[in-house]
């Protein structure tokens, strides 16, 4: 478990095929549906795309990924600030985590596996930072939507 | 110990030096080693390691000014261990992000499914 601070992996399995999954998270609108963000601009590889949180409570913030990789249906991957959730705090001189998301066809749907790595490299106080400004509100977020996905 | 808030932003700050002793990699192999071997002595620890004991000693003493290591005395040598209530206010942040990210999927999959 410790050893792995500098990444989270996450594999789920989604009952949609690969072109639907694939549309929902290399589609600008598509992506600001699910992750609650307004982006502007469109997704291309080394193109910076900025947004502005929807997630309620979060609106004053924005986010910005610099798109790495598109392999179509196959693999998006981008790099940002995460958690970078101060707006009087630029966070632009600061190193950006990678975010990968790999698609494979699985029995009638989709495996979806994210990768977010290169946290070792984030300074400290950046780290502590975060920890300030999040503490709480998504444990209870992430119960209430776990509640939902795994009803019948 | 009541848990006031400024105890809890006392707790928050103190959690920077523990980043930055995990930050190298002979480090988070010795923490690692000794979260699966328990108490340890620099004997033990120095082992396959492939530096010496002068370097691992210098190593844990960095872990422990940042509160993740400890030792007691046993006859002339030392013996460490994992101070274990620090080391899981560093995986805190961590934890935290990857709550976010099953929130997301959580959305993901009900935005796929419709």
């Amino acid at each position: 478990m410790i050893t792995s601070t500098d990444r989270i992996e996450k594999e789920v399995y989604l009952r949609a095929p690969r072109s639907r999954v694939w549309r929902a998270i290399a589609t600008p609108a598509e992506f600001g549906a699910w992750f609650r963000v307004k982006l502007e601009g469109a997704f291309a590889e080394g193109a910076t795309v900025r947004g502005t949180i929807t997630y309620p409570g979060y609106e004053h913030l924005t986010m910005e990924m610099v798109v790495e990789r598109i392999e179509p249906e196959r693999l998006f991957a981008y790099r940002w600030h995460p958690g970078a959730t101060d707006p009087d705090v630029d966070y632009s001189s600061e190193p950006m985590t990678l975010v990968e998301f790999h698609l494979d066809d699985a029995d009638g749907g989709t495996i979806l596996r994210i990768v977010e790595s290169g946290f070792d490299r984030i300074p400290a106080a950046r780290r502590d930072e975060a920890f300030r400004m999040n503490d709480g509100g998504w444990t209870e977020q992430t119960q209430n939507i776990e509640r939902h996905v795994t009803q019948p | 110990m009541s848990r006031s808030r400024s105890a809890s932003v006392a707790k928050v700050a103190g959690a920077a030096p523990v980043f930055a002793a995990l930050g190298d990699p002979t480090r988070l192999r010795l923490v690692a080693r000794l979260s699966v071997d328990g108490p340890l002595s620099i004997t033990r620890l120095s082992e396959g390691a492939g530096v010496t004991r002068q370097a691992i000693t210098k190593h844990l003493e960095a872990l422990a000014d940042a509160g993740l290591v400890q030792h007691n005395w046993r006859g002339r040598e030392r013996i460490w261990e994992l101070e274990p209530r620090r080391l899981e206010m560093a995986r805190r942040w961590l934890d935290r992000i990857s709550d976010q990210w099953d929130a997301a999927i959580g959305r993901l999959r009900a935005f796929v499914d419709e």
